[in-house]
């Protein structure tokens, strides 16, 4: 119920914003309805596509950052499969390496603390932590 | 060819019941056969053996030859999440053609290799990176 998932997809360039609105609103609702919290959504714009995916040449890259279990993202790749405008997704895992990375910034935290004041070690160590 | 050859000489007194023994091994019969220690050693990271122009071109063309101590970018400069969206990083670590230089040849440690080419090939997927350039 804690993993947190990327979800990079593609939509086709000739689609109207409107349209792009209603698609990821129907995603997120569909996130809710399973029990899972969206994070952000990122436009991130049109660009070129680095090969013809679908005789496309350009392409609408959306990242969406979603907390939930696994069958939630079976349940929106599913969509996403479906839907005509979506030409390519990917999703990613990321909460394994979160947590590697707060590890490594925590351990670094520590180290840089410790060297400089004693004191300010603890309670400068936790909240870069925290806030990360 | 190169079990014939192994067959032939006959003289080693190593078992030769097994000739699929992989070249790495530093045995002292394999003296008598020069080029294939040269071949062991060019695949180690002894660049400074071989031609220079084998693998310094992809560097930029500024390079003679290559330096003894490259050092792992990611290591110096302390990134540690190697993302799939950061397309120009990973475009330093990606020849003209699309295929991902060898860090024999970028300097770029183990651990950092392998996320490096798993986010190439995540970038691939999406579009971000080719899967095959020019040549």
């Amino acid at each position: 119920m804690n993993r947190t998932y990327e979800l990079m997809f593609i939509v086709r360039p000739d689609m109207a914003e409107e349209d792009q609105d209603k698609l990821i609103s129907t995603l997120e609702s569909a996130v809710t309805s399973f029990g899972g919290r969206v994070k952000s959504i990122e436009r991130m714009g049109k660009r070129r596509l680095a090969y013809t995916v679908r005789k496309f040449q350009d392409g609408i890259y959306v990242l969406l950052t979603a907390e939930g279990s696994g069958g939630l993202m079976h349940e929106l790749e599913r969509r996403l499969r479906v839907s005509e405008p979506v030409i390519k997704f990917l999703t990613v895992r990321i909460d394994e390496e979160q947590k590697r990375l707060d590890k490594i910034k925590a351990i670094r935290a520590a180290k840089r603390k410790t060297s400089s004041t004693p004191a300010a070690a603890e309670a400068a160590g936790e909240t870069p932590a925290a806030t990360a | 060819m190169t079990e014939e050859t192994r067959a032939a000489a006959g003289s080693t007194t190593e078992a030769v019941a097994t000739p699929e023994r992989p070249e790495r091994t530093d045995r002292p019969e394999r003296a008598e056969r020069p080029e294939r220690t040269e071949r062991v050693d060019r695949g180690e990271r002894r660049p400074g053996r071989s031609s220079p122009g084998a693998g310094g071109g992809r560097e930029g063309g500024a390079r003679k030859f290559f330096r003894r101590k490259k050092v792992c970018k990611f290591c110096v400069e302390k990134i540690e999440a190697i993302n799939y969206k950061d397309v120009r990083l990973l475009q330093q670590f990606v020849a003209e053609s699309g295929k991902i230089v060898p860090r024999r040849l970028t300097g770029v440690c183990t651990p950092h290799q392998r996320r490096l080419s798993s986010a190439i090939k995540q970038a691939r997927n999406i579009a971000l990176l080719p899967f095959a350039g020019r040549a």
